[in-house]
């Protein structure tokens, strides 16, 4: 229990991976929410990539989680952009009232 | 006699400090997961999303810790910089900017929400339970641990090492993250991009152009007539 070793690290990367998936679906309020809940996901992908990293004592964990980093900024941006256009064209970003693909 | 003595005590100091730093990496352990924990849960559940922007940045923030207490310190510090920095404060001003945040929704109620929740809570805790069964069952080589890996040393710090991998094994890679920023920038200045029509502004290419057979008009100016100017 007081020894901290990989595996808990790698269950608490499941637990907020877990929390992430459940804020997906469980969000009814807007958009930002599910983008914030991504971001969770890959939070929980960075701290498996750097516990393996730094219990097998291999950088190349560390160096793909600085990547991941990156492309969650970018993905961050995006989605913000497409956010404010969405928004700036039919006036709302609650999930239930995006239908105009009838997914 | 006195060398025993002196040996025993060393031993005693020597377990007592092991033990204390156990015991610490411990708690820190689990005071920064559990705040991580709960904030995720409150990301998701606050009912203001400017509250769940908050959470967001306190859960950033105490996973940073932890890696900084595992030992990747450059990470945690990105980690900062980037998220709490960056990204948050990005989500902070679109939350702000489009006003959602008085959008006080029912959490659960509405006919369209019912039908998703039992299905997300069954998917998220199979996902769950399977990592966890995968974690569990999992059994390491002991030699993975004693490969004296050339990527990691412990003579330097873990930002110099970083920096020794990253702009060499990985300079490709790392350009064309260089590039993913890139094309993200322009492509968000595109896409919020507005041309409104009816606004006075300058032209550039109109002003460059300019010659003087067309910008200098000579007149000859009649008295008590005065200039017809057309524009």
């Amino acid at each position: 229990m007081t020894e901290i070793g990989l595996g808990h690290y790698l269950t608490l990367g499941a637990v907020i991976f877990s929390i992430g998936i459940i804020g997906i679906f469980l969000n009814r309020k807007n958009i930002i929410v599910i983008l914030m809940s991504i971001e969770l996901i890959l939070l929980a992908v960075n701290i498996n990539l750097v516990a393996f990293s730094i219990y097998l004592g291999d950088l190349a964990g560390q160096v793909f989680t600085l990547f991941i980093l990156t492309v969650a900024a970018a993905e961050a941006a995006i989605g913000l952009a497409i956010i404010v256009v969405y928004f700036r064209n039919s006036g709302t970003i609650r999930v239930e009232e995006i239908d105009k693909l009838k997914g | 006699m006195a060398t025993d003595g002196r040996m025993f005590w060393r031993l005693i100091l020597k377990l007592t400090i092991s033990i204390d730093k156990m015991i610490a990496h411990a708690i820190f352990f689990y005071t920064f997961s559990i705040i991580a924990v709960v904030s995720a849960i409150m990301v998701t559940a606050s009912k203001n999303t400017v509250h769940s922007v908050f959470f967001l940045i306190l859960d950033f923030i105490s996973i940073s810790c932890l890696f900084i207490m595992i030992g990747a310190e450059f990470l945690g510090m990105i980690m900062l910089i980037v998220y709490v920095g960056a990204v948050a404060v990005l989500f902070l001003f679109v939350v702000m900017m489009l006003n959602v945040a008085q959008q006080k929704n029912q959490w659960f109620a509405g006919q369209a929400t019912s039908k998703h929740i039992p299905v997300g809570l069954i998917i998220s805790t199979l996902i769950f339970f399977e990592i966890i069964i995968v974690i569990g069952g999992w059994k390491y080589k002991p030699e993975i641990f004693d490969i004296n890996n050339s990527l990691a040393s412990t003579s330097v710090s873990n930002t110099h090492s970083l920096g020794q991998v990253i702009y060499t094994d990985y300079i490709h890679v790392f350009q064309i993250s260089g590039m993913i920023l890139l094309v993200a920038m322009v492509g968000a200045i595109v896409l919020t991009f507005r041309q409104r029509s009816g606004v006075k502004k300058q032209s550039y290419i109109k002003q460059i152009s300019r010659e003087r057979a067309e910008g200098v008009e000579v007149l000859e100016v009649q008295s008590n007539k005065g200039v017809k100017i057309d524009d």
